[in-house]
């Protein structure tokens, strides 16, 4: 890795790349010094703001838990009720940008320079942005949320007196009809979990990823908007995009954290009778993040990627024995006709517009696309980081349609075969389950049930440390202003910050809801934050060499 | 007696890093070693570079006018790229050391607000083959 101008068996240069000039040297608005044995080195407003407002979060919600969660409550109604169309139009947005960029010229920009290489083989890269990109969530919903959407298909619209729909069922439902009922709501299932989180994800890891590596700006969300806010970014406009960024990483964590420690206490319960409760899971949460402070204290290459590649190898696993041990041929052809499904209904899923289904529409895609883009400032961040070297095209088909593929076919096997007990033997003991408890009801009816069990667990729990430790980093460097060699003492702060928030919520008088309503009400602004940077990223590829 | 010496550089804080490169510059003019330069950069844009490509630029420039200034016959420059530069320090200067066959590492302690220096040199001394020499600041 090193080299020396007598000795060119190193790392060629990279190419010309169009470098944006600034007067602004990171690092500037920077304070730097010790605490004791401990140093710092912190982007001086995003991080005071940040931190100090997120501990005077943290000890409202403790105070007057009834009161948080009655905020909590209503804020979930309003954002989700009154902002359902921008969310899914914003989302339809950003694939169809990402489509676009694939069949452009300028999808054979590189990342990092034209001559610039890889930092990562493929198999590292999928593992990490996998990894980190949907985490928990496939745990959590892999077998709760297709079991949820055919029985709600299959029940049929209702309507209440004033004329609202009251069931949860998506579209226009599939009333008694099994075959539809099946097909609808795998297909709502791959919506939620197919190309828009991705796209959602890859617009915020191109931006980055091209006005750092390319552009030389600092590796924080603002850079983004040099465009179209010129020096303004470095000031009062980038602070508070970057602290934006910064509160939707965190909630959209703790919300993640929140859905790990609930499955995987329940997961315990199931297999060792551990009793289920705040107790445990307080434990739970901080056991598993004092696992997620030795990973981003042993670093990107020496823990995160590490640890990212071990969950992949186990959730393969787990994947793979699910799709032997169940009814593998009705699977493998459930796939593809899942996946027609999802085409088919495409359209009518994602329209924003003239909803019937309000249930359907609001508490499930308006939540879920808040929070992908809650989560997008970290995890593209993490992308970005790890995709320097690739071109335009090669990181949008990567980063859209390969994950998407993997979630449809993890939805199709756990969620299939979870539909295919209830339909084919009358087990309905998933079904009638708890959420956190389907996956591993689901489970028991397959052999070496306690092997996969847990299995199961480590796997929640490796999720959760993967997630926490790479948003460490992430929150580590937009909060240092976009430095990546800041003090390891802060990537520490953050992650156990990251576990404190996600306890205190639980605790609150709301639980997991309170949660969702801090995601989607920080999803908000951070939308029309994305939708900017659409703009942006056309501006900075137009002046790449290609 | 030593006939590469290897001198980590921070280059966003050469001026503290004085005694150290005098001290090599002297070391190497007396038993008429090279001096080579190692510096870790990470890939994103930092404030000493925006791209790891210039960052090499710089250090080689930087070696370039070292040996322009101290009058040391053989310079080299070594610009380490690195994932996770907070991390992967220490490690990868015990790499470059190995890689380069340094017989002496000479190195500052204690930048200015950069704790991990001390402890760099403290790794590295442990997991040294060669002689380490932890140079001071005396004028702080």
């Amino acid at each position: 890795m090193t080299d020396d101008p007598d000795n060119q068996g190193i790392p060629a240069p990279e190419g010309a790349t169009e470098i944006i000039e600034t007067d602004y040297t990171i690092g500037q608005d920077n304070v730097e010094g010790t605490l004791g044995p401990i140093g710092f080195d912190i982007h001086n407003p995003v991080f005071m703001i940040s931190g100090i407002t997120i501990v005077a979060f943290v000890f409202y919600t403790l105070a007057l838990p009834e009161q948080a969660g009655d905020v909590f409550s209503w804020l979930f109604a309003q954002v989700t009720q009154g902002f359902d169309w921008f969310f899914l139009g914003a989302a339809n947005i950003f694939v169809l940008f990402c489509l676009f960029l694939v069949v452009t010229p300028w999808g054979s920009v590189r990342l990092g320079g034209a001559e610039a290489t890889p930092d990562y083989s493929y198999i590292g890269w999928f593992a990490m942005l996998f990894a980190a990109g949907m985490g928990i969530g496939l745990m959590f919903y892999g077998v709760s949320e297709p079991m949820s959407h055919f029985s709600t298909s299959l029940g049929g619209v209702s309507v209440g007196e004033d004329g609202v729909r009251t069931d949860w069922a998506p579209l226009g439902a599939a009333a008694g009809d099994q075959e539809a009922a099946i097909r609808l709501g795998m297909a709502a299932t791959i919506f939620h979990w197919g190309l828009h989180p991705w796209a959602i994800y890859a617009v915020v890891a191109l931006a980055l990823a091209l006005f750092s590596f390319n552009k030389g700006l600092p590796l924080t969300i603002r850079s983004a908007f040099y465009p179209i806010l010129g020096d303004r970014v470095w000031g009062w406009w980038g602070h508070v995009i970057d602290t934006l960024a910064v509160f939707a990483t965190l909630f959209g964590l703790a919300t993640s954290l929140g859905f790990g420690a609930t499955q995987a206490n329940a997961g315990l319960n199931h297999l060792f009778g551990i009793p289920i409760g705040n107790t445990t899971e307080v434990i739970l949460i901080s056991v598993i993040t004092a696992i997620a402070l030795i990973s981003v204290v042993r670093g990107l290459d020496g823990g995160v990627k590490i640890l990212s590649e071990i969950n992949m190898g186990l959730a393969f696993l787990l994947l793979a024995f699910t799709l032997i041990a169940g009814p593998t041929i009705a699977i493998m052809t459930g796939f593809a006709d899942y996946l027609a499904a999802y085409v088919q209904n495409l359209p009518a899923l994602s329209n924003p517009l003239g909803r019937e289904d309000v249930n359907f529409s609001q508490g499930w895609t308006s939540f879920y696309w808040a929070w992908w883009i809650s989560w997008s400032p970290f995890v593209g961040m993490f992308i970005a980081r790890v995709s320097r070297g690739r071109t335009v095209r090669e990181f949008v088909i990567c980063v859209l349609l390969i994950p998407s593929l993997v979630s449809v076919l993890w939805m199709s096997v756990f969620g299939g075969v979870a539909i295919q007990q209830v339909v084919q033997d009358g087990y309905t003991a998933a079904q009638d389950a708890d959420l956190p408890l389907q996956l591993f009801l689901m489970l028991e009816e397959l052999p070496l049930a306690s092997i996969t069990s847990f299995i199961g667990i480590i796997l929640v729990i490796v999720f959760f440390v993967t997630s926490s430790d790479s948003g460490s980093l992430v929150i580590d460097t937009i909060t240092a202003g976009g430095k990546v060699d800041a003090p390891v003492p802060q990537r520490v702060f953050w992650c156990i910050f990251e576990g404190a928030v996600a306890i205190v919520l639980l605790l609150s008088a709301g639980g997991l809801a309170s949660l969702q309503s801090m995601v989607i009400s920080t999803g908000l602004p951070f939308t029309i934050v994305l939708l900017i940077m659409c703009w942006c990223i056309l501006r900075g590829l137009m002046s790449e060499k290609r | 007696m030593f006939r590469k010496i290897m001198i980590p550089v921070d280059l966003g804080h050469v001026e503290a890093l004085e005694r150290a490169l005098q001290v090599g510059a002297d070391l190497a003019g007396h038993y008429g070693a090279e001096v080579h330069y190692v510096s870790v950069t990470g890939t994103a844009p930092s404030k000493i570079a925006h791209s790891p490509e210039e960052f090499r630029e710089k250090l080689n420039r930087f070696a370039a006018a070292e040996a322009e200034a101290r009058s040391i016959a053989s310079t080299h420059a070594h610009t380490v790229i690195s994932h996770d530069p907070s991390v992967d320090m220490d490690h990868q200067l015990c790499e470059a050391m190995d890689e380069i066959g340094a017989d002496l590492v000479v190195m500052g302690s204690h930048i200015p607000h950069w704790y991990e220096f001390g402890s760099h040199g403290g790794k590295l001394a442990a997991h040294a083959h060669c002689s380490v020499m932890i140079v001071r600041d005396d004028t702080r």
